[in-house]
């Protein structure tokens, strides 16, 4: 396969990991001064520490939001509808024993075990997170390029699409066993072979130091920093390489709303809101910060405008 | 005895805007001093959009209270109807100031494209015409025309909630029972209307009054 190769940020600018522990040694400082509640929530159920270098490619520079707000706001519709559902309502949700299945058009197919991926070489990846319902984040992923895990169940040369399939456990997830359908599950997901190769795009097996949270998306998911948050799928059991477009759970239950690129476009606005401006989350009430424009492929356009040379964006959003 | 019973209804009404009032005020507080979760400028967005909608559906609920219960609340429907303009008023500000931070192009963008954003600025245009109209003066001015134009409250109360179900990427259960609760209360009316037109006919030739048995109410019909 192809190895890419992307400029390095300059050393200087990444964050030393002595100086990222000691971020974590300050919260424990507060944490210890009584403030453990508003500081730093108590750690999720089963989430461990869990030790990554930085990444090259990660937005060192970028100050992330809140550990508390990116574990108590976001879309997991699997656990409900709500935004703090997925931290209120996750507690029983078992991540181990997990395994995920890649096959489809590959000629290695393997089963890979939980632990199996967090024993790899882990990277720090800071990126921006930017929700199709306009607000975003910055959060420190911990993870490892898909693209690896790719290079080992080698690819057959027909393969052009990467299918992605969440875990389907109405027993530990009460959003799936609601009153009204929301959306059919598994929760579906997918990405261009070529966007699933992309240095940028990872599985992340946790966020802050941490293990993943039940509310993240434990114990793995898909973080694919230029779309829409909804194409993070989360909880994934089954990865499958294709040559037909996979049908993708947003998609299908909203075609004109949620494309299947869903790469962040300010231009391409949401039928019912506009996309050219966003709120960051956890700035503190309603002064804390306004909004902020929202960038090209989240920020991320040098490194993958490339991919998408030629198309209609506004055809194809 | 009249007169102490105006003043206690206007001691109730007094408290009803008292009351009516809180939500939007501790909603403030709280997101001012950061105390609304982690998006606080759409919670309380939501929270006064959400309260317009109860106090337009409170409003709506007076007449069948009436006719069907036999309790008469009408001289409190102007207080809930105003309540709802009101929280509509602070919605459509919390929107314009706080989340789009008064930037006009993308207001512009919203008000002219968006159904959704339509449905709800609709439903503002009518409740701030029905309030502009709702003193004692208005009511002698426009006369019969007053109550024509009040009917458009069921139109403000469609687009209302449609508004509100569309502010959700899917339909929720909480949505669906709003939007039921409109559909019910407007389906009262047009029940209400056709039995009148029903009973008048027969009634008129019996030679008996027509089918309003609140004639005196009337001028509040909403």
């Amino acid at each position: 396969m192809r190895v890419f190769r992307y400029p390095a940020p300059p050393p200087s600018s990444i964050t030393p990991h002595r100086a990222w522990l000691s971020r974590r040694d300050l919260l424990a400082a507060g944490a210890a001064a009584g403030l453990t509640g508003l500081v730093m929530p108590p750690r999720a159920a089963g989430a461990a520490d869990l030790a990554a270098r930085p990444g090259a490619l990660s937005n060192a520079g970028l100050k992330p939001t809140p550990l508390r707000d990116v574990t108590h706001y976001n879309n997991f519709y699997e656990f409900g509808l709500e935004k703090t559902d997925p931290a209120d309502r996750s507690a029983d949700f078992q991540p181990r024993p997990w395994t995920i299945r890649v096959d489809g058009m590959v000629a290695k197919p393997r089963t890979y075990d939980i632990d199996a991926l967090l024993a790899r070489p882990l990277e720090e990846r800071i990126y921006r997170m930017r929700c199709v319902e306009a607000w975003s984040m910055v959060i420190p992923w911990i993870g490892f390029a898909l693209r690896d895990l790719l290079a080992e169940v080698e690819p057959l040369g027909s393969a052009k699409y990467v299918a992605f399939e969440s875990v389907v456990r109405p027993s530990q997830m009460p959003g799936q066993g609601g009153v009204l359908p929301v959306l059919d599950w598994p929760y579906v997901e997918a990405l261009r072979l070529d966007e699933a190769l992309h240095p940028l795009t990872i599985l992340a097996v946790g966020l802050y130091g941490q293990t993943l949270p039940n509310q993240n998306g434990a114990p793995v998911r898909l973080v694919v920093p230029w779309k829409y948050g909804f194409k993070g799928i989360k909880s994934v059991v089954r990865i499958r390489l294709t040559d037909r477009m996979p049908r993708t759970s947003w998609n299908v239950r909203a075609p004109d709303e949620y494309g299947f690129y869903a790469n962040v476009n300010p231009a391409v606005d949401h039928p019912r809101w506009s996309q050219a401006s966003e709120r960051p989350i956890g700035t503190g009430g309603f002064f804390g910060a306004s909004r902020q424009p929202t960038l090209p492929f989240n920020g991320y356009g040098a490194q993958v405008a490339g991919l998408y040379a030629g198309m209609d964006l506004r055809r194809d959003f | 005895m009249a007169s102490r019973r105006v003043r206690s209804a206007g001691l109730v009404r007094l408290a009803l805007y008292g009351i009516g009032l809180v939500p939007a005020a501790v909603s403030f507080v709280q997101g001012a001093t950061d105390r609304l979760g982690a998006d606080p400028v759409n919670v309380f967005e939501r929270t006064l959009g959400l309260w317009a909608l109860r106090f337009l559906i409170l409003s709506l609920c007076i007449a069948p209270l009436r006719d069907l219960a036999g309790i008469n609340l009408l001289r409190y429907r102007r207080a809930l109807g105003l309540l709802a303009f009101w929280y509509a008023l602070f919605h459509l500000t919390a929107y314009v100031a706080l989340d789009l931070g008064f930037d006009l192009r993308t207001l512009l963008a919203d008000v002219t494209r968006r159904p959704f954003i339509i449905l709800g600025m609709a439903a503002f245009t009518i409740l701030a015409a029905l309030a502009a109209t709702s003193n004692g003066w208005a009511i002698r001015r426009l006369g019969r025309r007053w109550q024509a134009l009040h009917r458009w409250v069921y139109a403000a109360a469609i687009c209302a909630a449609i508004h509100f179900v569309l502010s959700f990427k899917v339909i929720r259960v909480e949505t669906l029972l709003y939007g039921l609760v409109v559909a019910a209360l407007l389906a009262f009316r047009v029940w209400r209307t056709a039995a009148r037109r029903g009973r008048r006919r027969p009634a008129s030739a019996a030679g008996r009054d027509g089918g309003r048995e609140f004639p005196r109410d009337d001028a509040g019909e909403a």
